[in-house]
């Protein structure tokens, strides 16, 4: 976090209140199926279950990566705004992901994202994926979010 | 579709047909001879920012690394599709609420690792959406 950040828990309180509605307003990410269960100020945390239409693997039964970009991506765009004062808009501007070993059959994946650095126009973001701890990764990234106008009240 | 001519092509069609997450996508291949167009048909669900009708990243992530997967498969000798070990997206310009288009193209596919750059259109061709760069493990039996 910048050094000036020093107070945002009216907006961890608000994120806090909305946690189901992040998600439920943007499709694909309802679609996919994953959900915020957990906001600190600029640290989110999130579960993505396994569901069979997610799977890229059809021999294997392992989701496939795009889903774990997806949360990952939609995870550390939230974290940004964890960081932040009041809501903005943010758009992915880029994002790399790392694949450490294929997530297993069935079982859910928990996702955390940190947005670790924010300047007037640009928030950086590191995420993880696992299904137990991070000692045992499925997937890391590295992002950076471009700060947009901002959001209108809902 | 050329199916019947290209043993690899056939291959490729089979896996896009039996994934249940490209099938989620809609996602369709036109093969012809080495070279491959995909296609993520626009449907809502595919939506990221429903203010303003722009493509979820996620789901031009996820048809990008499809296609270069594809793409790598579709030029090797493989039996078994490649594993991603990485990806890289650059969002260059937003996803309208309209179809993508993709091609794949492999700089260089060594013994164990392809190195593959990939790129998402609308409109035109020369003003991609996004583009992936990725590396997949192109060698059977390691992790």
């Amino acid at each position: 976090m910048s050094a000036d950040d020093t107070n945002n828990d009216a907006m961890i309180t608000l994120m806090r209140e909305h946690v189901r509605l992040m998600n439920s307003v943007v499709p694909w990410a309802r679609h996919t199926g994953f959900e915020v269960t957990k906001v600190e100020p600029g640290h989110v945390w999130g579960l993505q279950p396994w569901q069979e239409k997610l799977v890229g693997d059809p021999d294997a039964g392992v989701i496939h990566g795009g889903v774990i970009t997806t949360f990952l991506d939609n995870l550390s765009g939230i974290a940004c705004n964890a960081a932040l004062k009041t809501p903005r808009m943010v758009a992915t501007i880029d994002l790399r992901i790392d694949y450490m070993r294929a997530a297993e059959k069935g079982r859910p994946i928990i996702g955390e994202a940190e947005c670790y650095h924010v300047t007037r126009t640009v928030c950086f973001t590191r995420a993880f994926a696992y299904h137990d701890t991070r000692d045992k990764l499925i997937a890391s990234s590295a992002g950076t979010f471009a700060l947009t106008a901002a959001r209108p009240p809902a | 579709m050329t199916l019947a001519t290209n043993p690899r092509a056939a291959l490729v069609l089979d896996l896009i047909e039996r994934m249940p997450f490209a099938r989620e996508l809609n996602m369709r291949c036109d093969i012809r001879g080495d070279e491959m167009t995909t296609l993520l048909p626009f449907e809502d669900r595919l939506i990221g920012n429903v203010a303003i009708r722009a493509l979820h990243g996620g789901a031009i992530a996820s048809f990008l690394e499809l296609t270069a997967m594809a793409q790598v498969y579709l030029v090797s000798e493989l039996t078994t599709p490649p594993k991603p070990v990485n990806i890289t997206i650059d969002y260059l310009r937003q996803g309208h609420a309209k179809d993508l288009y993709a091609r794949a193209f492999v700089l260089k596919m060594g013994r164990r690792l392809a190195s593959v750059r990939a790129e998402a259109w609308q409109e035109s061709r020369s003003e991609p959406v996004t583009a992936l760069s990725a590396h997949f493990m192109v060698s059977a039996g390691e992790e």
